[in-house]
């Protein structure tokens, strides 16, 4: 990849980060990720599993929100772009990070033959 | 696609992280035969872009929402192993942080989205773009059928694993511990709203950024080319 590649396709994903409210315009749960409320409305009871699974782990960003920005659409879009950058910036620090690890014995090879 | 925790029974989540843990394994030994160090940041753009698009909900008739997944377009670049890593580390982070997709979940939606999506997807690309000139419509129309099928046969896996909670756990005094629909619900539920709507938005992305590439820095397209082929390039040479 060229470095004038790679400028492009971080202006690709900056663009894909400022859009990214786009997506909470959507109204409705995707199926099979119905939360309790919708269970007992459409199914009438929540499942067992499904009940203990909910208090199973507590995310930080539930649902892409940011703590302070909900309400209004203009303060869940700002909450839903901090979490774009948030999640953005872990995989990329962890993927760089793997990365590192996994590619390393290629770049000793390379070392050796240089 | 996400499944949540407490959808799955034990017998289901457990048996996929059995199924995930050795692809894992492998697909770092892949990784670490045919990924070059200066790809590396590729890589990360790559599992960069999965996340971000699959926050581009995608609103359907019945009050569903669905997404893209990008895995195929990163398996075009840079390998079906590559994406198995890419799509693995943004769903993890999903899962951990944003809470979307269960932790028991993780290797049944890695499973489904990051194997089973961007394998598919990326060996009917390979099919369809075999030997073609780096130029040829070919790769572009190849990763637009590749993604729209691999979405599907993921949304289908995802569907029947939820299909078949009712078979492994039946319902108790009426009422089901884990998934509730069976599997002439949750298939074809799975199935159509993935063929009418989802799989064209995951087509429509990925032979956009496949037929840009093209245009701009068509090398990226040969990247995992090179790397399946049978004609290896010895390591330490470089291309």
């Amino acid at each position: 990849m060229n470095k004038n590649t790679e400028k492009k396709l971080w202006i690709g994903l900056a663009i894909l980060i400022v859009l990214t409210p786009l997506g909470l315009l959507a109204e409705g749960t995707a199926f099979g990720e119905w939360g309790p409320e919708e269970l007992l409305k459409e199914v009438g009871y929540v499942p067992t599993g499904v009940e203990q699974g909910g208090n199973l782990w507590h995310s930080m960003f539930p649902d892409y929100t940011v703590a302070g920005f909900e309400g209004s659409f203009l303060h869940s879009s700002i909450g839903y772009i901090l979490s774009a950058v948030i999640g953005i910036a872990l995989i990329y620090i962890i993927t760089i990070g793997l990365g590192k690890i996994i590619a390393k014995r290629e770049e000793e090879t390379r070392n050796e033959n240089s | 696609m996400h499944i949540p925790d407490g959808y799955l029974g034990p017998i289901t989540w457990i048996a996929l992280w059995i199924v995930m843990i050795p692809l894992w394994i492998i697909a770092s030994r892949k990784l670490k035969k045919d990924l070059k160090t200066k790809n590396v940041p590729l890589l990360a753009m790559g599992a960069a872009f999965s996340f971000v698009i699959m926050m581009f909900n995608v609103p359907i008739f019945g009050g569903s929402t669905g997404h893209a997944v990008g895995g195929t377009l990163i398996a075009i670049v840079l390998g079906p192993w590559a994406a198995l890593i890419a799509v693995s580390v943004a769903l993890i982070i999903q899962a951990l942080f944003f809470g979307d997709g269960g932790i028991t979940a993780i290797a049944a939606n890695c499973f489904n989205m990051g194997v089973v999506l961007p394998f598919v997807g990326y060996y009917i690309y390979r099919l369809i773009s075999v030997n073609a000139d780096i130029n040829s419509s070919r790769h572009w129309i190849g990763a637009g059928i590749g993604s729209y099928i691999g979405l599907n046969v993921a949304a289908i896996f995802t569907g029947f694993e939820f299909g078949i909670q009712t078979i492994l756990y039946p319902a108790v005094n009426g009422k089901f511990q884990y998934f509730m629909y069976p599997l002439n619900v949750s298939v074809p539920a799975m199935a159509f709203e993935h063929l009418l709507v989802f799989g064209f938005v995951e087509a429509i992305v990925t032979l956009m950024v496949v037929r840009y590439l093209q245009q701009t820095d068509p090398s990226l397209l040969g990247l995992s080319a090179r790397t399946t082929s049978t004609e290896r390039i010895p390591a330490g040479v470089s291309v």
